[in-house]
C-alpha cells in the first residue's frame, strides 16, 4: 500500500538536512549559552547565527528576533504582552472568527478574566475579512488588531499589507499569526508594516517545539516567560540551542528554495482541486481559489459524508488528512473557520482537508484521485443526509 | 488509529451489516440532527404471526456521522434481527457499545442514539398496529 501524507500543515518531517545541522548541538555543542567557557560561546554564536537567518528570511533585525517554544507561545505572547502593556490606554482588541486557538482561546481568557473588549471580524464565504470592518471596529480604545496571515484551515491569505498599513497609520499595533503563511510565500515585515508575528519551526521542515516571536523594535511590551536574562532579558529559559539552530536552518533554507517549490506545489494543488472536482459530485470548494490561497492547501465539503469516516476511509489506503468535523476535535461543534465562512452544519461536518508539501508528487495526487471518489459514493449510498440531498436535487 | 477504535468497531465501520431501507417498512425510526453531525435512520419488517410474538425479520439502517455511529447501527441492527419486538426494545446502548468492545467515552452518544432510533421505529411500528406507543427520552446531545 502507497503511504501518502496530506497532512503537512498539521506538521512537516524535520528535514534530514536540518537535523544534520541540529545534531551537535545535542551532544558536543552542549554548553549552557549562559556560561562563560568557551564551550558555551560556541552556543551563543550558533543562536546568534540563527537569529540572523530568521531575521533576513523575513526582512527584520536579528535583535527582533526572540526564539520561543512555538508558534501558540508567540500569539500568547503579542496578545497578553500588549494588553498587560497598554491596558491603561485602552482595553479593546480587534481580531477574526478564524483565528487559530492559540489566538481565540487567549482573547476569551483576555476578556474573561482581565476586561479586555475583544471584536472578532467576520469574514466573507472565501474567508477574507474586510478593511471597511476593520476600519469600522477600530475605536479610540483599540490596541491591538491580530489577523492570521494566511488560514491553516482554508488557506485564504488576508489583506495583510492593507491592515498593516491602516494600523501603522492610526497607531495601533499590528500583529499576524504567520505560522503557517511563512512556511509557504515570503513574509516581509518591514514592507507588510507588521509590529509583530508569530512563526513556528515544525511547519517549514524544522523540528517541533521552537516558535519564533517577531517584535519590532521601538514596540514596548509586557514579557511573557519570567525567569533567567534569556533573549536580552525579554523570554526567560535557557535556550533550546539545536532547536534553534533547526529553525535558523529551515527557514533559510526554505527561502532559498521558495520559488520552485511554491511553483511546484501551486500546480499540484490545482491538480487535485480540479481532479477531485470533476470526479467527485456535489464537491465544494472551501477557501478563496488561486493567488489568494496558500499554495499548498486543499479543503473540501462532500454533503452526505461526515469527515472522521473519510479519514478513516482514506487512512485505510495509507492516506493521512484531516477534517473540520467535530468528531475528530473532541467537540460537538464542527470547525469554526468553516461556520465563519458560512457552510450549514452538514458541509462543515462534511469537510476533508488536504495539504501538500516537500513529498507531494503527482503520483500521490492520482492515487489519492483514484480512491477518493469510491469512498465518497460509498459512505454517501449509506447517509440519510445524501439521501435527503437526491430527493431535493430530482434524483442527481 | 486515530481514537483508538477497537477493532470490532473498524471491522463494523469498514464493513456495515445491514446497510440499506426497506420498502414499506413496518417500522421507521430517526434520531439525531445535523447539527451534532450524526443522523441514524433505522427500518424494520416485522413478521407479526410469529409464535412467540411479533418477531424482527429484517432491520436496516442509514446512518450519516463517524464511525462509531456507523459501527452502533451496524451492530446494533445485527443484535436485533431475529428478535422480538419486545426483546429488541430491551437492547440498551451499553449493550452496543459492550459488544462492540467499547467505544471512547466521547462516542458513547453514538450508542444511544442507536438505542434511541431502534425505539422510534419500534413505537412507530407500535402506532401503526394500534398499539400504545411507549415514552422514550430524547437522545440529548451533550457534551461528554
Amino acid at each position: 500500500m502507497q503511504n501518502v501524507y496530506l497532512d503537512y500543515s498539521a506538521t512537516t518531517p524535520t528535514d534530514p538536512e536540518v537535523l544534520a545541522v541540529m545534531t551537535p548541538y545535542f551532544t558536543e555543542v552542549f554548553g549552557n549559552p549562559s556560561s562563560v567557557y568557551s564551550l558555551a560561546a560556541k552556543s551563543r554564536a550558533a543562536i546568534e547565527k540563527a537569529r540572523g537567518q530568521v531575521a533576513t528570511a523575513i526582512g527584520a533585525k536579528p535583535d527582533e528576533i526572540f526564539f520561543t517554544s512555538s508558534g501558540t507561545e508567540a500569539d500568547n505572547w503579542a496578545l497578553k504582552g500588549t494588553f498587560e502593556k497598554l491596558r491603561s490606554k485602552g482595553n479593546h482588541i480587534i481580531t477574526t472568527k478564524i483565528e487559530h486557538h492559540a489566538i481565540l482561546h487567549t482573547t476569551d481568557y483576555l476578556e474573561k478574566t482581565d476586561g479586555a473588549a475583544i471584536t472578532y471580524l467576520p469574514v466573507d464565504s472565501e474567508g477574507k475579512i474586510s478593511i471597511e470592518d476593520l476600519k469600522a471596529a477600530t475605536t479610540d480604545k483599540t490596541i491591538l488588531v491580530s489577523v492570521m496571515f494566511a488560514n491553516n484551515e482554508i488557506g485564504t491569505i488576508q489583506p495583510v499589507k492593507a491592515i498593516g498599513e491602516f494600523c501603522r497609520e492610526k497607531g495601533i499595533l499590528f500583529h499576524t499569526d504567520a505560522v503557517q503563511a511563512a512556511a509557504q510565500i515570503p513574509v516581509d515585515v518591514g514592507y507588510l508594516k507588521i509590529d509583530m508575528m508569530s512563526l513556528s519551526a515544525h511547519k517549514m521542515y524544522g523540528p517541533k517545539g521552537t516558535g519564533v516571536f517577531y517584535l519590532r523594535s521601538g514596540v514596548k511590551l509586557e514579557n511573557f516567560v519570567h525567569g533567567g536574562g534569556q533573549e536580552k532579558g525579554r523570554r526567560a529559559s535557557t535556550e533550546n540551542i539545536a532547536g534553534i539552530v533547526g529553525m535558523g536552518d529551515a527557514i533559510e533554507r526554505m527561502k532559498a528554495r521558495q520559488p520552485q517549490y511554491q511553483a511546484n506545489l501551486i500546480r499540484l494543488r490545482d491538480r487535485l482541486i480540479d481532479g477531485v472536482m470533476k470526479s467527485v459530485p456535489h464537491t465544494k470548494l472551501n477557501g478563496a481559489v488561486g493567488s489568494e490561497r496558500l499554495p499548498n492547501n486543499t479543503n473540501f465539503s462532500f454533503i452526505g459524508i461526515e469527515g472522521e469516516t473519510l479519514l478513516l476511509d482514506l487512512d485505510s489506503k495509507g492516506i493521512s488528512a484531516s477534517t473540520g468535523s467535530a468528531c475528530t476535535s473532541g467537540s460537538l461543534d464542527p470547525s469554526h473557520v468553516l461556520m465563519a465562512i458560512g457552510l450549514s452544519h452538514e458541509l462543515a461536518h462534511g469537510s476533508l482537508r488536504m495539504t501538500l508539501g516537500h513529498g507531494t508528487t503527482d503520483e500521490h495526487v492520482d492515487y489519492v484521485l483514484s480512491v477518493l471518489p469510491e469512498i465518497v459514493a460509498k459512505r454517501r449510498s449509506m447517509s440519510p443526509v445524501w439521501e435527503d440531498f437526491l430527493k431535493k436535487n430530482g434524483g442527481k | 488509529m486515530a481514537l483508538d477504535y477497537s477493532a470490532k468497531v473498524m471491522d463494523h465501520f469498514s464493513n456495515p451489516r445491514n446497510v440499506g431501507e426497506i420498502e414499506n417498512p413496518d417500522g421507521l425510526g430517526e434520531a439525531g440532527n445535523p447539527q451534532c453531525g450524526d443522523i441514524m435512520k433505522i427500518y424494520l419488517k416485522v413478521d407479526d404471526k410469529a409464535p412467540q410474538g411479533p418477531i424482527i425479520e429484517d432491520v436496516k439502517f442509514k446512518t450519516f456521522g463517524c464511525a462509531s455511529a456507523i459501527a452502533s447501527s451496524s451492530m446494533a441492527t445485527e443484535m436485533i434481527k431475529g428478535k422480538t419486538v419486545d426483546e429488541a426494545w430491551k437492547m440498551t446502548n451499553v449493550a452496543v457499545a459492550e459488544a462492540l468492545d467499547g467505544l471512547p467515552p466521547i462516542k458513547m452518544h453514538c450508542s444511544v442514539l442507536a438505542e434511541e432510533a431502534i425505539h422510534k421505529a419500534i413505537n412507530d411500528y407500535r402506532g401503526k398496529r394500534g398499539l400504545e406507543v411507549i415514552p422514550i427520552k430524547e437522545h440529548e446531545h451533550e457534551a461528554v
